[in-house]
C-alpha cells in the first residue's frame, strides 16, 4: 500500500504541488494502478539483458545556422526575460 | 458544390489537377463545414487564419504545372506537432500561448508538396489518455454519437476526418493514439514502424514508443500521407529508411486467447469473428497464435519516460509561469497548476517506478520483458506475416463514464503491443454495432475497427491487406 505521505514525497521530487485533498484521492488511484502494473513481477525474464542494442548516430560537427537566426523566435516564448536573457529568481 | 462525403485525397487530387475545382474552392468548402460542425464537436482547437492564402499558393503551383499527391490538399494537424509561427500546446495549459519557432520535419515535407493546413486538432494533454477527455480545452465529441468520446489521443484529428472537416490528418501514436480514435470514429489510422517517420518537432511523450502517422477515410489516403512524411532525417537520430516488404501468400495470426478473455465486448467479438471469416474468403490463411497482455509492461515504461520528458516544463523557457516566493516554488506551482490531472498522476507514477528502491522491480523488469517480447515476435513472424486483433476491446464510451483511470488504460490492450515492439500497425473500419437499451439510443450505430500489425518496415503489407479488406481498388 502506498501512503498519502509517499504521494506527497513523490510530488515534491517531481516538483508538482498537490493539495491535501488531491493527495488523498491520488493515493487510492495510484495504489490500484501500481497493483495492476505490479503484474510485471510475474513475467519470467531469466537470462534476458535489460538494455536494447544501441548504436551511435553521428553527424559532421558543422555550423547549421547563422548566429542569432532563431534567437528572437525562441526567446519570445519565455515568460520573463531581460534583453536576450531568460530571467529567473536567484538560486543562492 | 463539392461533395465532401465521397471525396478522398486521391480523388480530390485528380479533380485539382483536372481543374474541376481549385484549392481555394476546396478549402472554402472545408472551412464552411468546420464553421458548421466544430462548435459542437470541438475537433479543432484553432483554425489557422491563413488557410486561404495557403490554398492560393497551391493553386499558383498547380497552374505552373506542379503535380504532387498532396498539392492543395487540406489537412488537420495534431496540436503536438510544430508548425513555424503557429501555436502548439499539446492541449495543455502549461503551453498556453506557445508559438512554434520552427517547422517539424513532417510539416516541412508536407509544405514541399503544397498541402494546406486547416488548423490544429484537439488531443489528450501531452498524448496521455485514450479518449481526448484529458484535453485542457474540453473533450472532442464523437461525430457518430456526440454523447460519446472519439477515442484518443488523436481524437480531434480522427473526429475531423470522420465529420468531413478535413480530408486527412496527421497525428502521433504512443500506445494506440492513431488507431483507437480511428476505430471509434470509423476511419483509417496508420502507425508506422518505430523510426519510420521523423519526430523532429513532435513534442515527446514516450520517446521509445512515439511515432507520427496518418488518418484518412481510405487505406489509400493513409498511405499517400505516410509516403509523404516517411524516411530518415538527420534531425532525428532514431529515424530510419524502411525497405518495403512484399509477400505472395499472407498468413494472418490471431491471438484467440487474448480475444476470448474477459472484458472484451460481445459485439466486438461477434464483429471480429465475421472479419476473420471474410479474410478467409479472401484467401488468407488464419493461424491461432499466443500473445501476452502487455499493458503492465507498456504503462510502466510510459510513466517512466513521461516523468522524464515532461521535466522540461518548468515555467522558465516557455509557456505558463506561476510566480512563487522563490525559484523552487515557481516550479512547483507552475507544474501543479499547468499540468492536468492525468499528466500529474503519470509523472508521480513515473517518479515512483524510477526511484531507487523500486527501479529493479518495475522499470528494470519492464525493460527486460520488452526485450523478451521483441524476441517472441521475431520468432512469431517466421510463421506468420500479420497479426490481427480488434483495435479496441470496447466501442466508444460515454463522455465522463470512466472516472477510474485504470479502466481507461484497459482500452489499450490490443494497441500497445505494436509500440513496445516498434511494429507498424493499422486500424481499419470493420462495420458498425447497433446500440440497444435506452430509447434515446435506438437506431444509433457505433463504428468498430480491426487492427493489423506487421513486421518492422512492413507498412506495404498493411496497406495491401487493408485495401483488399475494404475492397478498395488496388
Amino acid at each position: 500500500m502506498i501512503t498519502k505521505e509517499e504521494i506527497k514525497h513523490l510530488a515534491q521530487l517531481a516538483r508538482i504541488s498537490v493539495s491535501e485533498g488531491e493527495a488523498e484521492k491520488m493515493t487510492s488511484e495510484i495504489d490500484s494502478i501500481l497493483e495492476y502494473v505490479g503484474q510485471i513481477k510475474d513475467i519470467s525474464t531469466e537470462n534476458i539483458e535489460e538494455t536494447p542494442t544501441l548504436q551511435n548516430i553521428m553527424r559532421e560537427d558543422t555550423v547549421t545556422h547563422s548566429p542569432g537566426e532563431h534567437t528572437k523566435a525562441i526567446l519570445s516564448n519565455a515568460p520573463s526575460r531581460e534583453g536576450n536573457y531568460i530571467k529567473v529568481k536567484k538560486i543562492l | 458544390m463539392i461533395d465532401l462525403d465521397k471525396l478522398t485525397i486521391k480523388t480530390a487530387h485528380e479533380h485539382l489537377m483536372k481543374g474541376d475545382f481549385s484549392a481555394v474552392d476546396l478549402v472554402k468548402t472545408y472551412l464552411a463545414e468546420i464553421e458548421k460542425k466544430n462548435p459542437e464537436l470541438n475537433a479543432y482547437l484553432e483554425v489557422y487564419d491563413d488557410v486561404l492564402e495557403q490554398a492560393k499558393v497551391a493553386d499558383e503551383r498547380i497552374s505552373k504545372g506542379e503535380n504532387h499527391p498532396l498539392l492543395g490538399i487540406p489537412l488537420a494537424i495534431k496540436d503536438n506537432i510544430l508548425v513555424a509561427g503557429k501555436k502548439a500546446t499539446s492541449a495543455s495549459k502549461i503551453l498556453e500561448g506557445f508559438v512554434a519557432p520552427y517547422d517539424s520535419t513532417v510539416i516541412s515535407k508536407l509544405k514541399k508538396q503544397g498541402a494546406v493546413f486547416l488548423g490544429r486538432t484537439n488531443m489528450d494533454e501531452f498524448a496521455l489518455g485514450s479518449s481526448t477527455e484529458n484535453s485542457a480545452y474540453g473533450v472532442t465529441k464523437n461525430p457518430h454519437d456526440t454523447s460519446r468520446v472519439p477515442g484518443g489521443t488523436s481524437g480531434g484529428s480522427a473526429a475531423a476526418v470522420a465529420s468531413d472537416m478535413t480530408l486527412g490528418a496527421i497525428g502521433s501514436d504512443t500506445g494506440g493514439s492513431l488507431r483507437l480514435p480511428a476505430a471509434f470514429c470509423g476511419v483509417v489510422g496508420m502507425k508506422p514502424t518505430y523510426g519510420g517517420v521523423s519526430r523532429y518537432g513532435l513534442m515527446a511523450a514516450v520517446s521509445s514508443f512515439d511515432v507520427i502517422g496518418s488518418l484518412g477515410k481510405t487505406v489509400e489516403d493513409a498511405q499517400i500521407l505516410f509516403e509523404a512524411i516517411k524516411g530518415r532525417d538527420v534531425l532525428d537520430s532514431t529515424s530510419i529508411d524502411s525497405d518495403s516488404l512484399s509477400k505472395k501468400q499472407l498468413i494472418i495470426g490471431v491471438p484467440w486467447d487474448l480475444i476470448n478473455q474477459e472484458g472484451i465486448d460481445l459485439k466486438v467479438k461477434e464483429n471480429f469473428k465475421k472479419v476473420v471469416k471474410n479474410l478467409e474468403k479472401l484467401g488468407y490463411k488464419i493461424k491461432d497464435i499466443k500473445l501476452p497482455n502487455c499493458l503492465a509492461l507498456y504503462y510502466i515504461i510510459n510513466f517512466a519516460e513521461v516523468s522524464s520528458n515532461l521535466a522540461r516544463f518548468d515555467g522558465v523557457k516557455y509557456g505558463l509561469h506561476i510566480d512563487g516566493k522563490n525559484l523552487l516554488e515557481d516550479y512547483v506551482l507552475t507544474r501543479g497548476q499547468g499540468f492536468g490531472k492525468e499528466v500529474r498522476r503519470r509523472i508521480l507514477l513515473g517518479t515512483y517506478v524510477l526511484s531507487a528502491g523500486y527501479y529493479d522491480a518495475y522499470y528494470g523488469k519492464a525493460q527486460k520483458a520488452r526485450t523478451a517480447l521483441k524476441k517472441e515476435f521475431t520468432e512469431m513472424f517466421k510463421e506468420i506475416d500479420l497479426v490481427l486483433t480488434p483495435t479496441s476491446p470496447i466501442p466508444a464510451w460515454k463522455i465522463g463514464e470512466k472516472s477510474d483511470p485504470l479502466s481507461v488504460y484497459l482500452a489499450d490492450v490490443f494497441t500497445v503491443t505494436a509500440n513496445i515492439v516498434g511494429l507498424p500497425a493499422i486500424s481499419i473500419p470493420s462495420g458498425f454495432m447497433e446500440l440497444e437499451g435506452l430509447p434515446a439510443q435506438a437506431g444509433k450505430k457505433l463504428p468498430l475497427g480491426i487492427q493489423f500489425m506487421a513486421p518492422h518496415s512492413g507498412e506495404d503489407l498493411l496497406f495491401e491487406v487493408g485495401k483488399k479488406f475494404l475492397n478498395e481498388v488496388l
